[in-house]
């Protein structure tokens, strides 16, 4: 019973705070508020996302062709007659669409190397306003402009890493590629191909110290550098993959251009690095520390790369070669160039046609 | 008292955080960035002598020089202020391995274009792959680790101090309470004791609160302010650098390179070029925006015209390259100001982004430090009284015990 009584007297008390202790509390929670509704605007959070991610570069692609089967009858690199060396007649006609479509732009798209040391390269400290590419291959694009147009000048060079050496004369960027470019059945099912202007193998490439002897056993756990879309890659999968090649080599360095496998060697990131001998010597003179190890493991050419199909272009161009190997020009340019590094030449290879 | 002893550790905590903001977060911020900015600048300045041939000019020679030093130089004072076995350390000692390699391989690629070896070309471009896909990633991640830190402190001195606040009022409730007691109980209208106590916690109470909002408010204009436009034209100034990195190595390779865009094949310089340019016109735009005053958007703007006449004499310069004359494109690229190259388009976005950078960092120290100044004394004022408020309370307590004797 008394609980009821105690409680209203409990509420009383509190009803009873009103006093002049109220208001102040009243007045000092109204200083608070007012306070802070005052400077609320001030504080409101306005703070947004920071900056955005970078975004990874796209990768760089890779489109290695190889296989050789399908044209089989057509072309076979050991049947003689069936070689892919083996191109159309010369002839100096220039009725043809494809002669006629450069000779009405007034110059020779090239697509080119500026990285091959004595093929094409561009030179550094040549301070002449003309600073050009110069090299074996630009001497034969000059000839070839020369003897087309009748301005050895009248060309636009384009310079084109090995894998986009292909594709860029589908596309038809540049009228004709000379690019120390091997010519073989898998590739003539995609171009056309002069006759052969030069004659090299694949060779092994490696320091003067190294255990490597050639393209053989010695190979075994040694780490091998080669340019994506190159003959060297096609042929070190190949042997790999039958076992010519030690199954212990690794072979998965592959680089966007010949030269940046010297790169790697020099760095110590490959033991050796595979490409035709003539880039090969060419690396090797670009560094004395290195050397050719062995005989080279193919027998290639080189040819003048064009648009399938392009027949006038490539009996012209084959006409140019015939006179450059006939008139002196060749082997004045091999002196120029490749003497140095290859040494004495027996000629140019000798032509052969269909 | 455990009002003032509240008021005085959340205060002194926020005032802390404020502190570290201004200089200690800030400035490793920035260091990041530095770094971030000295390695970029460092492979822009490599590909533009390498570019300018075997003998390259002084002046860019210099600047490279000047970049290795300051990026190595950052790294060491960003080491000293992060604790061991962070993922900031480990960022950092992987940047100290491989800015020795970067030197070498800028260093033989310039031995050999010395002697014209293409060679030279070759290493230059290893040395731009080094940078832009192991260097400038681990020193993004840096910088973003440090922009996360000065955040967390930012996060660490705005929050309201409730405890001291919530104190302060139960405090003030008891005095009252307190003093309204003795009125009844002995019609003693004033307590001197106990009013000083209740005007001593009321001043700590609303010097705590404004003082605090203030320190707020201009906390966060230091961050929306400076902290954002910084960070903006930070990664402006990297795309900046980038772009141009880019724009030389299209001319080192000349085609060496290709990506494969939508099925067709690029020069994949060229394509970075583009997306770096793209980046640096985003930022440029966001900086404009956030750019409050018009000291702070001249610098923005006139960075907005060059880029527009970089990508304009780009263009021109890659029309000429595709066209087969390279020399003209180097003109037009690295050449003297009568071709007007992009060079001289490129130095005016550098030095625009750099006069921004500094006016936003000036706006940032000047709005930090206020907002740290005015919770500045409060720890002290706070505690002072506090003892004050309680000394009043227990004269007038004591006051009233002393009436009983």
């Amino acid at each position: 019973m008394d609980e009821p009584t105690a409680r209203p007297a409990r509420r009383a008390r509190g009803v009873r705070l009103r006093g002049w202790g109220g208001v102040l509390a009243m007045a000092l929670a109204c200083a608070l508020a007012t306070t802070l509704v005052l400077l609320l605007p001030l504080t409101l959070p306005q703070r947004g996302a920071g900056g955005s991610a970078e975004r990874p570069a796209a990768g760089a692609s890779s489109t290695v062709a190889h296989g050789t089967q399908a044209e089989a009858q057509a072309c076979a690199s050991d049947v003689p007659g069936k070689e892919p060396e083996r191109s159309l007649k010369p002839s100096a006609s220039e009725s043809g669409a494809a002669v006629r479509a450069i000779k009405d732009r007034g110059y020779l798209s090239v697509g080119v190397d500026q990285n091959s040391y004595g093929w094409g390269y561009r030179d550094p400290n040549n301070t002449s306003k003309s600073s050009e590419l110069e090299g074996f291959d630009i001497d034969l694009a000059h000839e070839i402009a020369g003897k087309i147009l009748g301005d050895r000048n009248a060309i636009r060079f384009h310079a084109i890493p090995t894998n986009e050496r292909i594709p860029a004369i589908q596309r038809g960027e540049v009228d004709i590629v000379v690019r120390t470019m091997t010519i073989d059945c898998a590739r003539l099912k995609d171009v056309a191909f002069s006759t052969a202007y030069f004659q090299t193998g694949q060779q092994v490439l490696a320091p003067k110290a190294s255990t490597i002897t050639g393209y053989d056993d010695s190979l075994a756990g040694k780490r091998i550098c080669s340019a994506k879309g190159s003959t060297a890659l096609a042929a070190l999968k190949d042997d790999h993959a039958s076992g010519k090649l030690p199954a212990s080599a690794d072979i998965s360095t592959t680089v966007p251009n010949q030269l940046d496998c010297l790169v790697r060697l020099q760095l110590g990131e490959v033991d050796a690095v595979v490409t035709d001998g003539a880039l090969a010597a060419s690396q090797a003179a670009q560094d004395p520390t290195v050397e050719l190890k062995g005989k080279p493991f193919t027998k290639e050419f080189y040819g003048v790369a064009m648009k399938k199909g392009a027949d006038d272009l490539v009996r012209r161009v084959n006409q140019v070669l015939e006179d450059y190997r006939g008139d002196g020009g060749w082997q004045k340019s091999y002196d120029k160039w490749l003497e140095q590094d290859l040494g004495p030449s027996s000629g140019p290879p000798a032509p052969k046609y269909k | 008292m455990a009002f003032g002893t509240a008021t005085a550790w959340q205060t002194a905590d926020r005032s802390a955080a404020a502190d570290d903001v201004l200089h200690t977060s800030q400035p490793l911020s920035a260091d990041a960035a530095d770094i971030y900015r000295s390695l970029a600048d460092a492979n822009t300045a490599a590909s533009s002598g390498f570019l300018a041939g075997g003998q390259e000019p002084a002046s860019v020679r210099e600047r490279y020089e000047k970049d290795i030093r300051s990026a190595a130089d950052k790294l060491v004072t960003a080491a000293a202020a992060t604790d061991p076995g962070s993922a900031s350390a480990r960022t950092i000692a992987k940047l100290n391995t491989l800015l020795p390699e970067y030197k070498g391989l800028v260093e033989r690629a310039r031995a050999n274009n010395r002697q014209g070896y293409p060679l030279g070309g070759a290493y230059l471009r290893y040395a731009n792959e080094k940078m832009q896909t192991e260097m400038l990633p681990a020193a993004e991640q840096l910088y973003t680790t440090e922009n996360q830190r000065l955040r967390d402190d930012y996060d660490a001195a705005t929050p309201y101090p409730w405890i001291a606040l919530g104190l302060g009022v139960v405090a003030i409730a008891v005095l009252v309470w307190a003093q309204r007691r003795t009125y009844r109980r002995t019609n003693r209208v004033f307590n001197q004791g106990m009013l000083a106590a209740t005007a001593a916690s009321t001043v700590v109470l609303l010097w705590l609160a404004v003082g605090h909002t203030v320190a707020r408010s201009d906390l966060h204009a230091s961050y929306d302010n400076g902290v954002r436009s910084l960070n903006v034209l930070h990664d402006a100034s990297i795309a900046a650098l980038k772009a141009r990195g880019n724009e030389n190595l299209t001319l080192v390779s000349r085609g060496a390179e290709t990506v494969t865009v939508d099925g067709v094949t690029k020069d994949a310089f060229d394509v970075r070029y583009q997306e770096q340019i793209n980046q640096l016109t985003t930022k440029l735009s966001t900086a404009e925006r956030l750019a409050d005053d018009t000291a702070g958007k001249q610098p923005v703007d006139a960075a907005r015209d060059a880029v527009r006449q970089w990508n304009t004499r780009h263009k021109a310069a890659r029309t000429r390259d595709d066209a087969g004359d390279y020399q003209g494109a180097l003109d037009k690229i690295i050449g003297p100001a009568a071709d007007a190259p992009t060079r001289a388009s490129f130095d005016q976005v550098d030095r625009s982004l750099d006069r921004a950078l500094a006016h936003e960092q000036r706006q940032f120290a000047a709005k930090a430090g206020d907002g740290r100044d005015a919770m500045g004394g409060l720890t002290a004022g706070s505690a002072v009284l506090a003892l004050l408020g309680a000394a009043g309370a227990v004269s007038g307590i004591g006051r009233r015990l002393s009436e009983y004797r």
